[in-house]
């Protein structure tokens, strides 16, 4: 594939780093990345990827912008207030980087469609604000073996990690099972300020990017945790659970459970 | 014109600017084998200094830099690593 002079100088800061050249470029324009959620991680993740050249962002949302969203959400402005969070952010996507498709899904994602949905992607980035989708989103990935990058904010705080199914740790090695309902305030009960989001899902990008060169070393059985109170970053080992019951040696968990058992949905 | 050296590739930059002259070298070269050897004319005096630079930052050799005239300088590269 040859680059078209608009190419040339849209990518000329990647092209000339030697960890991408032309053929980096070139693997960013052919790769099919599946985001889950057009909100805070969303918005930045798929900003970074559509200016990076990522050929195909697949999306799913199934939630409209509200005024409440914007002090973070960065792909959804004032005028796209009302709009499917999957049309304003497909919109500001294809506006920043022609080159990119966005297939956009405007539904909820569950057990039952999630496997149909990751089979064509070749990464996963999971931006959900929910325990019960986080595990759906791990146990699928798992299944499918599909690489996933997990983000998660709250408050002042971040983590970010990335599961390579079959060589590192998944998110059940790291959390076993969800925390009952209640335990672990939502960003709408507790607040969040608003470049948390920006910083975790720059991060998240700068994963996929590397799974998709083959350069560098990814966040495979770490977490990493960002404390912006503290300005700090912490690494925390995470080792693979050989009786982790979705990735380890003997799993229980072979099929996707109905994960939303017990949880109210807190919007 | 090659003093000895033989030519597989040249480009023709003239008329382009930083970074796009470094990107047009770095892509000519992508497209060699090791071993292989390319011939850059320009006429962008900073490009005639950091396209070697940046050639040898990526593992590539540098064989010749001369400016052969008011204007122009022509550049041989040598690929020695992918």
């Amino acid at each position: 594939m040859d680059f078209t002079e608009d190419q040339l100088q849209r990518y000329s800061r990647h092209i000339i780093l030697p960890e991408v050249g032309g053929k980096g470029q070139r693997k960013l324009l052919k790769a099919k990345v599946f985001i889950i959620g057009a909100g805070g991680l969303g918005c930045p993740v798929g900003y970074y990827l559509a200016a990076a050249g990522v050929g195909t962002i697949g999306m799913i949302d199934n939630d409209t912008v509200e005024l409440s969203n914007l002090q973070r959400q960065i792909a959804h402005s004032t005028k796209t207030l009302g709009m499917s969070k999957i049309d304003s952010a497909k919109a500001t996507f294809e506006a920043l980087n022609p080159d990119v498709k966005v297939v956009g899904i405007k539904e909820r994602i569950s057990k039952d469609n999630i496997l149909d949905f990751i089979k064509d992607y070749d990464i996963v980035v999971d931006g959900s604000d929910n325990f019960p989708t986080r595990y759906l989103v791990n146990d699928a990935c798992v299944i499918a073996k599909k690489p996933l990058v997990s983000g998660a904010i709250l408050k002042f705080e971040g983590h970010v990690t990335t599961i390579v199914p079959g060589e590192g740790h998944c998110y059940r090695c790291l959390f076993e099972e969800m925390p009952p309902p209640g335990l672990v305030p939502s960003c709408q009960e507790a607040g969040v300020i608003g470049a948390i989001p920006g910083v975790v899902g720059s991060l998240q990008a700068i994963e996929v990017v590397k799974l998709i060169l083959g350069k560098g070393d990814v966040l495979k059985n770490t977490l990493l945790i960002y404390d912006a109170l503290k300005t700090t970053f912490r690494r925390i080992k995470v080792p693979k659970n050989p009786d982790c019951p979705v990735c380890g040696n003997n799993p229980t968990i072979t099929e996707l459970l109905d994960y939303e058992a017990g949880y109210c949905a807190v919007r | 014109m090659g003093e000895g050296i033989g030519i597989d590739k040249k480009i023709n930059i003239k008329g382009l600017v930083c970074p796009y002259t470094f990107v047009k070298a770095k892509l000519a070269v992508e497209d060699m084998e090791v071993g292989q050897v390319l011939e850059i004319l320009l006429d962008y005096e900073e490009a005639s200094r950091s396209i070697p630079k940046s050639m040898e930052d990526h593992g590539q050799k540098v064989l010749k830099v001369e400016k052969i005239n008011d204007t122009d300088w022509r550049l041989v590269i040598r690929k020695e690593k992918e």
